[in-house]
């Protein structure tokens, strides 16, 4: 496996992290009430985002190198 | 003599030496974790009693995207090679430098700060009780320290009850000591010690110094591996994940400096050696992507 296709693991992992990070956050706010669980839930929502959009443009940039 | 394959892939494993080898190391590192989250597992549900809210959600956060920053900048320091860019392949090594040294100095940060933070458990629960009563007043103290315990150790999902023979203090000690325990203090000859009690559960207002007598307290620990199970397997994998960022920064930062050598011997050797690098430093950055929830979060 490449640094390539482990990358591509690696921000699969990262994405599922960030969204149930912030999905975790934002449950603890509506008991919580705490304006930093809304914060923290809300950026890692918008990083799950990111992460994404990072993950086609790096598909895109490294086709023509092996998955190997 | 030239060894065979340091550059081009075996045509029968696809695989240059390199890759080969960082694989079977990498097995032995998913052997090495695996045995640790597994032990963290076992210790957990094994336990009667187990701690939330030890540690900074906003600070683990904070780490855990300056290691996916540096997953992004040492993936794109190798395509700077794949791509015949030299300029662009330091820009992103050195970032990805950074990251680990941010990653490592926020990390040392939090571990001072745990072992200057006490817990102090009482002879009995009367004691327990006097104390509480000093430190967040006669009518809120008794139901201020069940708060601490309850919220805690999460006693609203567990089957334990609260005791008040197994409650603690938490707080900090005059002049933030590290590693100060009973026996230390014995040695010192103090017979009284000054504490500051962290504030009540849910409010940012600690109360004031107490003092506190030395024959009144059973044991005294900072937040060290012997406080309790849950920091003796906090600081055993932490730790053990903070020393392969440094030994992966130390390997990253000798491909950074050596790199212009490299470049005019032979630039494909550096792109592998590179691309070897950050597959450890890949699984280093997932091994966190797993630990932050457990440690953190659950």
């Amino acid at each position: 496996m490449s640094l390539k296709a482990f990358h591509i693991l690696f921000i699969t992992a990262s994405v599922l992290l960030s969204f149930w990070f912030g999905w975790f956050e934002l449950s603890t706010y509506s008991d919580s009430k705490a304006a930093m669980n809304l914060w923290l839930g809300i950026g890692s929502c918008v990083a799950g985002v990111a992460l994404v959009a990072y993950g086609i443009y790096f598909l895109k940039k490294l086709k023509n190198i092996s998955y190997l | 003599m030239e060894i065979p394959y340091a550059v081009k892939p075996r045509p029968d494993t696809g695989l240059y030496n390199a890759k080969l080898g960082i694989w079977l190391f990498l097995a032995s590192e998913v052997m090495l974790f695996g045995g640790l989250f597994s032990s963290y597992i076992l210790l957990r549900v094994g336990a009667d009693l187990w701690p939330h809210g030890m540690v900074s959600i906003p600070v683990g956060t904070f780490n855990t995207f300056v290691l996916i920053a540096s997953s992004v900048t040492v993936v794109m320091s190798w395509a700077s090679l794949k791509l015949g860019r030299l300029g662009d392949f330091k820009k992103y090594m050195a970032l990805t430098i950074a990251c680990a040294l941010g990653f490592l100095g926020v990390k040392s940060f939090e571990y001072h700060a745990k072992f200057t933070h006490y817990d102090v458990w009482f002879k009995d629960a009367a004691t327990a009780e006097k104390y509480f009563k000093a430190a967040y007043g006669e009518e809120k103290g008794v139901e201020a320290a069940r708060k601490l315990f309850v919220e805690r150790f999460h006693l609203h999902n567990t089957k334990a009850v609260y005791e008040a023979n197994q409650v603690q203090l938490p707080g900090h000690l005059e002049g933030n000591p590290l590693f100060a325990t009973h026996r230390s203090l014995a040695s010192a000859k103090k017979e009284t010690f000054q504490f500051t009690p962290d504030a009540p559960f849910g409010t940012h207002d600690h109360p004031k110094p107490i003092e506190v007598k030395l024959s009144d307290v059973e044991r005294l620990s900072a937040y060290v591996p012997k406080h309790s199970t849950y920091f003796a397997i906090y600081f055993t994998i932490t730790a053990l994940h903070g020393l392969h960022v440094l030994g992966g920064a130390i390997v990253l930062a000798y491909f950074l400096f050596t790199a212009n050598t490299w470049w005019k011997k032979n630039p494909e050797q550096l792109a592998n050696r590179v691309e070897v690098g950050g597959l450890f430093w890949h699984f280093v950055d997932l091994v966190w992507i797993f630990l932050f929830p457990i440690i953190y979060l659950l």
